[in-house]
C-alpha cells in the first residue's frame, strides 16, 4: 500500500463508526444500495487515524450526493456534475484535509463528464466514489450514460438506443492512477476497496455497482446474488491469477491480446493465466479487465489499478514553496516599485 | 483634446531643427497584427510615463491571431495620449499617424486631426497591398490626403534592411525590425530618450544578440532619419505632467487587477486563489498571477469557466480569498455555480472583464453591457453586491473593495471592467502597503483541547453548538473553514434552514432566508462611500456614468463646464446596492443623462429604482466614447 496522503494524529482519541454518523434524518428509500455504502464508509474513516475534522465530503446532485449530510464531516453537496471541480478548489487549497467525491453515473458521465476527466488526468489527490446505479433516481427514473442498450425508462419508452460508457474505462482513459470497482452490499469486499482509495496518494477513482430497487431494481443482481455472483464477476487480485466460478475452476487467458475463458485442468493449468498486476506502468491490462462485460465476461472487481504519480496537489503548492525558497517571500512595496517609476515633486 | 502649439517654438541649438513646446499630443501607430504595432505603442508610453507625462493608451487589435497579412482584418493599432496636464482619454483625434501599410492606411486615417502629422512606410504601398485594401489606385498620391495631412512618405523597410545590413539576418527578419525603425522616427519627433526601449530590447532577444542588435539598429535609424533628412523641419516637446505630487508607475487595467487581488489577500492576512479559463481580454489577469508564486498566489488553469468557478466556491469554503475573472460568453457558464455561492454565503470575487457581445461577440473590443448580467444573470432572487473599476489604476482599488465586502459580508462580490480598462495603461501614484489597514476576517475556533465549545466571535450567544447560519450586524454568516475541530458542517445548494443551515423547504422559511440574503446586500448601502459629484450640487443636467467611461464622460463634463453650462458629473464605481444617497441626487436636477457603452443598462436601473426619467446616450461601436460626443450631447440637452 502507498503511503497515507494525511498524516494520522496518534495523540487523537479513537474514532468510532458512530462518531461519522451526521443528526439529520438519512432519506434515502428502504434497502437503497447507498446505505450499505454510508455504513461502510463510517466503518472505514475511523481506521485512518485522521482527526474528523480533516475529512471533506463533496457531492454534486443525485441520490448518493445527499451522502455528505450523513456524514458528521465538512461536507458541500454543490452543484450538478461540479463535485470534481469544487473538491479541486478545496484539495489546491489546504493540502493538509482528505478530499471525498461523492457521486452517481449520471452527476460523474453526463453532466460532470469533463470535470472528471480532468480531475483524474491531473491526479489531484482526491477519493472518487461513483455510485452506478445505471439511471436517473432522484429525477424518478430516466436512462442514464451507464444504461444498456434497449433499457426501457421514462425518457426511452422504446427502448435506449445510446450506447452506454464503461466508467472504469472513461477513467483509465483519463489516466487515472486508481482505479478500483466492488459491489454495494459485497460488505467485505466494498471496506477493502474503500480503504486502498483511502490511502492511494492521487486521484482514486472507485465504481460502486449499486442497486436502485425503486427504479431498476436488480441491475446487478449478477454481481450480488450469492446463488450467481461466481460465475459473473472475477476478484483482481494484485500478483494472483485471474480465476473465478463456483468451484474455482475458471480462468481469464490471454489468446491474441483478447481475455479468453479457460476451464482449469484438461491441459490447462494456472500458470496458463492471466496475472493482475495492478502496478503496471501501462493501463492496457487493466483496460483489457475493464472492458469485460457480462454475460460474454465476468466483469472485474477490485483494485485494476495502482500506480505511484506525483499528485497536482503536491505540484502547485511545491512550486509556491520553491519560489519562496529561492527568491524570498514577496514584497508588494518591491513590487509596486519595480519596473520604470518617477516622481512628481 | 490635444492642445495647439505653444506660441513661440524654442529654437533649438545651432545645426539642430527648432523644438516646439507642446501641452499634449495623440500618436497612433498602425499596421498588419505581425508588424510589432503594440510593441512600439507599449515602449512609447512606458517612455512617456517614466519621463513624467500622464499618459492614457488604448490598444486596438484584432481578435484573429495572423489575418491575411495586408488585409484590412488584419490590421492592429496602438493610440497614446501623453500629456504635460491631467488627461483622462487616449484622445479623440490623432495627432501623429504612423502607417505601416494600406490596410492600416484605409481603416485610420479618417481619425487623424486635419493637419496633422502623417507617416507612411511608402515600401508596402506597392500594387499588392493596394488590392488588398481594396484600393485601386495609391490613396496617399491623393491631393485631398497632401493637403489636409503634413505628409512623410518614408522608405521604412528598405532603410531597415539598410540600417541592419552585415549582421546575416534574412531578408524577411530585417524587414521585421521596420517597427523599431517607426518608433524611432517618432521618439526623435517628441524628442523622447530612447534608453530605456534599449535596455528593453537587450532584455528581450538576450538570447539572440543579433536580433537585439538589428533592432537597436533599426531604431538609431529610424531617430537618425528624423534628425537630418529636410523632410521633418522641426520636432516637439511635451513636458513633464504636474501631477499630483507622489512617486509613479504606469499600470495597466488587468496588471492593476491582479495586483489589487493580492494586496486584498495580504490585508486580510490569507492567501490567494485564483482560477481562471483563457479567455479575452481577461487571460493577462491570469497570466500575471501566474507569476506571483512568491506571493503564496495558487493560479488554477480550469478546464473549462464552469469548474474555475466551482474550485473558487471549494476554495472559500477553505478558508482563502478565492477569485476568479472572465469575460462575458464565460460568465455566462459560471451563473450557476455562482448562485451556489450566493446560496452558500461563502466570500469570493467574480471578475467580467466586459467585451462586445452576445454570443462571442468582438473579443477584443470594449463595451459595458454586462451590468444587468451580473445583476439578474441567475435563477431566482439571487442577488449580489456589484462594484465597477472606473480607469486602469482603479482596478487596483476596486478589486481590493470587492474582497472587503465578500469577506465583510460573506457573499460573491461582482468586480466589472472591460476591454478598453484591461488593455489601457495610465500613471498610478505607486501605494504603500502601509497606507493600507488589515481587513478584518474571523474564523470561528471550534472546541477547546478540552472539548468545551467556544464561540469567540459572539456569534453563537448561548449555543452550545456551532450554528452555520447564525448572522451578525451585517447579516454575515461564521466562515467556519474545514480543519476546524468540533465545526463540521454541511453546505449545499438546497435551501437552508435560517441559524442551523439544514435542508428546509418549508414556505416561511424559504420567505425569510430569500429576504436575508436580499437584506445582507441592501444593507451593504452603508458600508460603502457616499456618491459625491463633480459641479453644482442641483441644477439643469446631471450627467451620470459608470465604470470604464469615467476619462471620456469626466472630460466632457470639465469641457462644457469650462464653456459655462450648467451641468455636474456623478460617476459611480457601486452599482450595487447603490450609494444610500444616489436616491437624492438624481431627483436635484431637471435632467440626468446617461451616457453608456449599451443599450442602456443602468438607465433601465435608475429609472427602476428612483422614477427618474433619463436619457441615454447609448454607444455600441466596441470603442470608448469620445469626449466630443459627450459634450455634444450636453449642448443637445441643455439647448
Amino acid at each position: 500500500m502507498s503511503s497515507q496522503s494525511v498524516k494520522p494524529s496518534p495523540s487523537l482519541p479513537v474514532l468510532q463508526p458512530k462518531d461519522f454518523a451526521s443528526d439529520q434524518e438519512i432519506r434515502w428509500c428502504p434497502r437503497c444500495g447507498d446505505y450499505s455504502i454510508l455504513a461502510q464508509m463510517k466503518k472505514v474513516l475511523p481506521t485512518l487515524g485522521i482527526p474528523r475534522e480533516k475529512f471533506v465530503f463533496v457531492s454534486g446532485i443525485g441520490c448518493s450526493s445527499r451522502f455528505p449530510y450523513y456524514m458528521n464531516t465538512y461536507g458541500f453537496h454543490s452543484i450538478h456534475g461540479r463535485a470534481p471541480a469544487i473538491a479541486t478548489g478545496i484539495k489546491l487549497s489546504r493540502p493538509d484535509l482528505q478530499v471525498w467525491v461523492i457521486t452517481g453515473d449520471g452527476d460523474a458521465l453526463s453532466i460532470g463528464g469533463n470535470h472528471l476527466m480532468h480531475a483524474l488526468r491531473r491526479n489531484i489527490d482526491l477519493k472518487i466514489i461513483l455510485f452506478n446505479n445505471q439511471i436517473y433516481g432522484l429525477t424518478k427514473g430516466q436512462y442514464s450514460p451507464t444504461s444498456p442498450l434497449g433499457q426501457k425508462t421514462k425518457s426511452t419508452p422504446y427502448g435506449s438506443v445510446d450506447s452506454p460508457v464503461t466508467p472504469l474505462c472513461v477513467a483509465l482513459g483519463s489516466e487515472a492512477t486508481f482505479v478500483a470497482r466492488s459491489v454495494d452490499v459485497d460488505i467485505k469486499h466494498l471496506t477493502y476497496v474503500l480503504e486502498r482509495a483511502a490511502h492511494h496518494k492521487g486521484a482514486a477513482f472507485v465504481e460502486i455497482y449499486q442497486d436502485c430497487n425503486v427504479f431498476n431494481s436488480g441491475a446487478f443482481l449478477y454481481a450480488s446474488d450469492r446463488d450467481v455472483k461466481s460465475d459473473h464477476i472475477i476478484y483482481a487480485e494484485h500478483g494472483k491469477p485471474l480465476i473465478f466460478g463456483k468451484d474455482g475452476k475458471k480462468g481469464v487467458r490471454l489468446n491474441n491480446m483478447r481475455p479468453e475463458i479457460v476451464e482449469l485442468g484438461k491441459g490447462i493449468n494456472v500458470d496458463d493465466l492471466l496475472f493482475h498486476d495492478e502496478k503496471a506502468p501501462d493501463p492496457a491490462l487493466a483496460f483489457l479487465l475493464a472492458r469485460m462485460r457480462q454475460p460474454e465476461y465476468p466483469e472485474p472487481m477490485g483494485v485494476l489499478r495502482a500506480i505511484e504519480k506525483p499528485t497536482y496537489d503536491q505540484a502547485v503548492n511545491a512550486q509556491i514553496d520553491n519560489a519562496i525558497a529561492k527568491g524570498g517571500e514577496g514584497d508588494l512595496d518591491a513590487l509596486f516599485n519595480s519596473g520604470d517609476t518617477w516622481v512628481v515633486e | 483634446m490635444s492642445a495647439a502649439a505653444s506660441p513661440a517654438g524654442q529654437a533649438g541649438q545651432p545645426g539642430q531643427k527648432p523644438l516646439e513646446t507642446l501641452d499634449s499630443a495623440v500618436i497612433r501607430f498602425c499596421g498588419d497584427s505581425g508588424d510589432g504595432m503594440q510593441v512600439v505603442g507599449t515602449q512609447f508610453t512606458n517612455v512617456s510615463a517614466a519621463f513624467g507625462n500622464d499618459v492614457s493608451t488604448l490598444p486596438d487589435f484584432p481578435a484573429e491571431i495572423r489575418a491575411p497579412a495586408g488585409t484590412l482584418a488584419g490590421v492592429s493599432g496602438y493610440q497614446l495620449h501623453f500629456s504635460s496636464t491631467d488627461i483622462f482619454t487616449p484622445g479623440d483625434q490623432v495627432d501623429t499617424l504612423v502607417v505601416m501599410n494600406p490596410a492600416a492606411f484605409k481603416t485610420n486615417v479618417s481619425d487623424l486631426k486635419r493637419g496633422g502629422t502623417l507617416i507612411i512606410n511608402e515600401d508596402e504601398f506597392d500594387t499588392s497591398n493596394l488590392n488588398k485594401a481594396g484600393y485601386e489606385s495609391d490613396p496617399v498620391q491623393d491631393d485631398i490626403v497632401k493637403s489636409r495631412y503634413f505628409l512623410h512618405k518614408v522608405p521604412m523597410t528598405r532603410l531597415t534592411r539598410d540600417s541592419v545590413a552585415g549582421l546575416g539576418l534574412s531578408p524577411k527578419d530585417s524587414a521585421r525590425c521596420k517597427n523599431f525603425f517607426s518608433l524611432g522616427l517618432v521618439y526623435w519627433l517628441y524628442d523622447r530618450e530612447m534608453k530605456s526601449t534599449e535596455d528593453w530590447i537587450h532584455d528581450k532577444f538576450k538570447k539572440n544578440p543579433s536580433i537585439a542588435e538589428a533592432n537597436i539598429r533599426a531604431l538609431k535609424a529610424g531617430y537618425n532619419y528624423g534628425f537630418s533628412t529636410e523632410a521633418f523641419t522641426k520636432h516637439y516637446q511635451v513636458p513633464k505632467a504636474k501631477l499630483a505630487p507622489g512617486k509613479y508607475r504606469k499600470i495597466t487595467g488587468n496588471e492593476a487587477t491582479a495586483w489589487g487581488l493580492v494586496t486584498a489577500a495580504k490585508r486580510a492576512g490569507k492567501s490567494l486563489f485564483f482560477s481562471g479559463y483563457p479567455i479575452t481580454p481577461a487571460s493577462d489577469i491570469l497570466h500575471e498571477l501566474s507569476m506571483m508564486k512568491k506571493f503564496r498566489v495558487r493560479t488554477f488553469q480550469a478546464e473549462d469557466e464552469i469548474a474555475a468557478m466551482a474550485s473558487v466556491c471549494g476554495a472559500a469554503f477553505a478558508g482563502e480569498i478565492a477569485v476568479s475573472a472572465s469575460s462575458g460568453p464565460g460568465i455566462c457558464l459560471k451563473g450557476e455555480a455562482l448562485g451556489l455561492g450566493i446560496m452558500t454565503e461563502l466570500p469570493m470575487v467574480i471578475i467580467d472583464v466586459q467585451r462586445g457581445g452576445p454570443s462571442t461577440g468582438l473579443p477584443t473590443k470594449t463595451e459595458q453591457a454586462d451590468l444587468l448580467l451580473a445583476m439578474f444573470g441567475r435563477n431566482s432572487d439571487s442577488p449580489i453586491p456589484i462594484v465597477a473599476a472606473c480607469s486602469p489604476g482603479d482596478c487596483f482599488w476596486m478589486a481590493q473593495e470587492a474582497v472587503r465586502i465578500a469577506i465583510e459580508f460573506m457573499t460573491p462580490v461582482f468586480l466589472l471592467t472591460d476591454g478598453y480598462l484591461a488593455n489601457g495603461a495610465e500613471p498610478m501614484i505607486i501605494p504603500r502597503m502601509a497606507d493600507l489597514p488589515p481587513f478584518k476576517v474571523v474564523h470561528p475556533a471550534g472546541k477547546k483541547s478540552n472539548g468545551e465549545f467556544v464561540s469567540e466571535n459572539g456569534q453563537n450567544g448561548e449555543h452550545k453548538e456551532f450554528l452555520p447560519y447564525l448572522r451578525n450586524e451585517k447579516m454575515a454568516r461564521p466562515w467556519a473553514i474545514p480543519g476546524t475541530p468540533g465545526l463540521e458542517h454541511r453546505i449545499g445548494g438546497l435551501e437552508k434552514s435560517d441559524i442551523t443551515g439544514n435542508v428546509d423547504y418549508a414556505p416561511a422559511n424559504h420567505f425569510k432566508m430569500v429576504m436575508n440574503r436580499v437584506n445582507k446586500v441592501a444593507g451593504i448601502a452603508n458600508h460603502i462611500p457616499l456618491q459625491e459629484v463633480e459641479g453644482p450640487a442641483s441644477g439643469k443636467l446631471l450627467v451620470l456614468s459608470w465604470g470604464g467611461t469615467y476619462g471620456s464622460v469626466r472630460s466632457g463634463v470639465q469641457e462644457a463646464q469650462a464653456k459655462g453650462q450648467s451641468v455636474a458629473h456623478a460617476h459611480l464605481r457601486y452599482m450595487n446596492p447603490f450609494p444610500r444617497n444616489l436616491g437624492d441626487i438624481v431627483k436635484r436636477y431637471e435632467k440626468v443623462l446617461i451616457p453608456e457603452l449599451n443599450t442602456g443598462n443602468l438607465r433601465l436601473l435608475i429609472r427602476a429604482n428612483f422614477l427618474v426619467d433619463a436619457v441615454g446616450l447609448n454607444k455600441i461601436a466596441g470603442k470608448p466614447f469620445l469626449v466630443s460626443e459627450i459634450t455634444q450631447k450636453i449642448d443637445e440637452m441643455l439647448r
